[in-house]
């Protein structure tokens, strides 16, 4: 039971990863970006080609790969989706939707459905730690998750593209007017929740496997967390993540794999269905 | 008999009391004005009367009805039609379609609903805009547009939330004989208004809302006049400098 | 409005139903998928075009209607006509069902969108997994040409049949967009609240929608399984139906009589010529046609946000009469 509460707890470090790019699109971007799961579908291929391509170990890739999705996010928001939304939500909902369906077939057409995995047997070294047993990437991916999350809270709390970027959060006309230019601040923010997924993508590669649909599962985790934690809010979308990480942990452990992926979904409509309507009931 | 009885409204907002026990009451024809200073909570004490928010307290009663739990759609079917200070027009339709979404709840059949439709918007002096884009009026029309849609439900009541606002002296010197038409033939009228010079030339009472709370009600003159009606808007103690004033002016004459 | 669109809408049909004298059979099957997402499309419009609630999870009720006519004809022995009513009855119901749960919660925009893509996923889950329907193995209707088993000897017949049920929704929709109805669904899109103090009663005009929607999204999946005859999960309930009739009505014209058939009835041609292209230099490709779609929709909301119905009519409006 333990050891289940704290493989939980390393998993959840992973999702919470994942909800905090999407939360943070969300708080200062308003919109839900639908394109979230493919991305991070995306970047775990980019990550198991670089280990293919160039043998390329994922934990060295974490640096790279967040540098070129933070590029890639800010081009994305720039040049596609921000023009194409004409500042609609209802658009940029379906703009994103039309990006996930691209990216997710094209990796389809590429690989095929196949199954991929790093193939090296690293993924199941075991760290001792009292009497738990505890699997080594997935410790060193609750660490690494928490210091990216530290990291960009400092980001966000010191520097001035993190001032900007909460000034137009808050008050994007009153950031106008200080000469602070939006659509550059979306495109950074949409850039920072990319190298979130890119970073994700490294911690998850060592014990994960890689398909064209893989993103979708964590998706809709991280809709769930966000949900749960709070639209927008970022210590929500960390506490979110550990909480659902072990719930489903527990859940796999009492309930079997195979109603674990229904779980996912009944609990996702039901946080939406019952969620007071406080946090978003005002003008979704 | 009164139309509309609003018993000790309040509406609490967190720790904000805005409507603090309001009370009012419309007679039915009558032209009533509801003033105050920005921030009294006149918008949110008309949002409690046609249901758009709950009361934290209070009641509403509308045609002898207790309706203080109705939903807004329903005070709608019961004769009560409000207009919006911030302008909420259907802005991909056009200013017909506009006013027949308001015309079809008293007229199923489309003829019917277009021929009140196209009456209402002559009435408010649309009539020309019918095929307009709602998004392209200018301001005034939009204002015209708000009465229009409301006019068109065909209500017992109108609740008018600063038409007036944000036009120009020649368009408020316009749509003042509107307003005056419609009570004329019969429609009982509570509005918000800043303009004075609308208050004054079309009330025959007013009530003042200031910091939530009911301070004053009479006809306009008798209001306006009110020591604390004017240090509700001017601030402690004008009412005495502006008698001290006056009394001067009159030594001098 | 709305008139001006339903006579091209019928003559473009009754081209269709003249179709099989002169086709192969190629271009009927062709021509029946394509006509299957339109009518599924026109379900969406309903509630996305007109009422503006989009839906990412239409599958739901594609889904319903499938499953219901293929198992009530398979465990129970029900006549497929009544099985067609039923799946139809089915598919109101199940949209009734999840508006009443997700519009009462008072979810809207991306939320809304994002609860009816769980419920369709929660629905393909419990198909693939259950006995009852089949499971991942899938369900085969039995072979057995007639009039009275939704069968036809010749693609034709079948083609009218859609056709037919194509141009009937064409005409219903085209009379709820004149009339009452029709006005409070697009109230309800452009501005609840002012709907509301107009008397319009929001959440009974969304659950009428969505149960609408849901019908007619549902009547696509019937005739689906009854012309394929086999359906599983992943094709019952699987994103490429919600997906496809969503893009089908964006680029169509969302809110447009008919928007949707044309937008179905190109997209679905051009995923075929994009197959047909790539195929002839890759071989056969998966998805290829979605990542088409994907980008169509894009496209689409980039360049002609009213899409197809609404850049012909701001070209008509360009050259008055």
């Amino acid at each position: 039971m333990a050891e289940a509460v704290a493989n939980g707890l390393l998993a959840g470090a992973a999702y919470a990863l994942v909800a905090l790019g999407l939360t943070l699109v969300y708080g200062v971007l308003h919109i839900v970006n639908f394109a979230h799961g493919a991305l991070l579908t995306l970047a775990m291929f980019a990550a198991w080609g670089l280990h293919a391509a160039f043998g390329l170990d994922p934990y060295l890739a974490i640096l790279p790969m967040a540098a070129g999705f933070m590029a890639l996010g800010y081009g994305l928001q720039r040049w596609v989706i921000g023009p194409a939304s004409h500042g609609d939500d209802g658009n940029t909902l379906l703009v994103t939707l039309g990006l996930s369906i691209v990216i997710e077939n094209a990796l389809l057409a590429l690989f095929r459905s196949d199954t991929r995995t790093l193939g090296a047997d690293s993924g199941f070294d075991v760290v001792e730690l009292g009497p738990m047993l505890l699997s080594r990437p997935r410790l060193i991916g609750f660490g690494v998750s928490l210091l990216a999350a530290a990291l960009l809270w400092a980001v966000l709390s010191a520097t001035d593209t993190g001032k900007a970027i909460r000034a137009v959060a808050k008050e994007k006309l009153g950031a106008q007017l200080c000469g602070i230019d939006p659509r550059h601040v979306y495109a950074v923010t949409f850039g920072l929740g990319c190298a979130c997924l890119a970073v994700a993508a490294c911690l998850l590669l060592p014990t994960f496997y890689v398909n064209p649909r893989v993103g979708n599962a964590f998706v809709l985790v991280a809709f769930t967390i966000v949900v749960l934690g709070g639209m927008g809010s970022i210590p929500g979308a960390l506490v979110g993540g550990l909480f659902v990480g072990v719930v489903e942990s527990l859940g796999g452990l009492l309930l079997g794999e195979s109603l674990g992926q229904l779980g996912i979904f009944v609990i996702f409509i039901l946080v939406l269905l019952l969620r007071p309507t406080g946090l978003f009931g005002a003008r979704a | 008999m009164s139309l509309l009885r609003a018993e000790s409204l309040s509406r609490r907002f967190g720790g904000l009391l805005a409507v603090d026990g309001a009370s009012l009451e419309v007679p039915e024809g009558g032209l009533i004005g509801l003033i105050g200073p920005n921030g009294a909570g006149k918008t949110t004490l008309f949002a409690l009367v046609s249901g758009f928010l709950a009361p934290s307290g209070g009641r509403v009663h509308f045609l002898g009805e207790d309706v203080t739990r109705e939903p807004p759609h329903r005070r709608a079917a019961l004769g009560m039609a409000r207009t919006f200070q911030i302008v909420q027009p259907f802005a991909g339709l056009s200013v017909r379609e506009n006013i027949l979404v308001g015309a079809y709840l008293r007229h199923p059949g489309r003829e019917e609903a277009v021929r009140v439709a196209e009456a209402v918007a002559t009435e408010v002096g649309l009539g020309p805009m019918l095929d307009q884009q709602a998004s392209a009026l200018t301001v005034a029309g939009r204002k015209r547009l708000e009465l229009a849609r409301a006019l068109a439900t065909e209500p017992k009541l109108l609740l008018l939330d600063e038409v007036l606002a944000g036009l120009n002296p020649s368009e408020v010197r316009d749509i003042i004989p509107v307003i005056r038409a419609i009570r004329d033939r019969g429609v009982s009228i509570l509005m918000i208004e800043h303009v004075m010079q609308a208050v004054m030339n079309l009330c025959d009472h007013v009530h003042v809302l200031a910091s939530g709370r009911m301070i004053a009600s009479g006809p306009p003159r008798e209001v306006t006049a009110d020591p604390r009606v004017i240090e509700a808007y001017l601030g402690h103690g004008a009412a005495a400098r502006i008698a001290a004033q006056g009394a001067e002016g009159g030594a001098h004459a | 409005m709305s008139a001006r669109d339903l006579w091209p809408g019928l003559a473009l049909l009754a081209l269709i139903a003249l179709m099989p004298f002169v086709a192969s059979n190629t271009v009927l099957n062709f021509l029946l998928s394509a006509l299957i997402v339109a009518l599924a499309a026109q379900g969406w419009n309903i509630l996305g075009g007109y009422a503006g609630q989009l839906s990412f999870g239409h599958a739901a009720f594609f889904g319903m209607g499938a499953y219901a006519t293929a198992i009530l004809q398979i465990r129970y022995g029900v006549n497929a006509w009544a099985g067609l009513a039923a799946g139809i009855a089915l598919g109101a119901v199940v949209g009734w069902v999840i508006g009443a749960l997700s519009f009462r919660a008072r979810l809207r925009g991306s939320y809304f969108a994002l609860v009816t893509l769980a419920f369709a996923e929660v629905l393909r889950i419990l198909a693939n997994a259950a006995d009852f329907t089949g499971g991942a193995a899938g369900l085969l209707i039995r072979l057995s040409p007639g009039v009275e088993n939704l069968q036809f000897p010749s693609r034709a017949v079948f083609l009218w049949l859609v056709a037919g049920t194509v141009a009937a929704v064409l005409l219903l929709t085209a009379w709820i967009a004149r009339g009452r109805f029709g006005a409070r669904l697009v109230a309800v899109r452009e501005n609840e609240d002012a709907a509301r103090a107009l008397g319009v009663d929001v959440l009974a005009v969304k659950l009428r929608a969505i149960a609408l929607s849901g019908a007619v999204t549902a009547a696509a999946g019937c005739l689906y399984a009854q012309n394929f005859l086999y359906l599983d999960a992943s094709i019952a309930y699987g994103t490429w139906i919600s997906v496809e009739v969503l893009i089908a009505c964006v680029l169509g014209g969302a809110g447009t009589v008919l928007g949707p058939v044309l937008g179905a009835l190109a997209l679905h041609g051009v995923g075929e010529v994009a197959k047909i292209v790539l195929g002839q230099v890759a071989g056969p490709v998966p998805g290829v046609d979605l990542v088409v779609f994907g980008a169509l929709l894009v496209v689409g909301i980039a360049f002609l946000p009213r899409g197809v119905m609404g850049g012909l009519r701001r070209l008509v409006q360009r050259f008055p009469r």
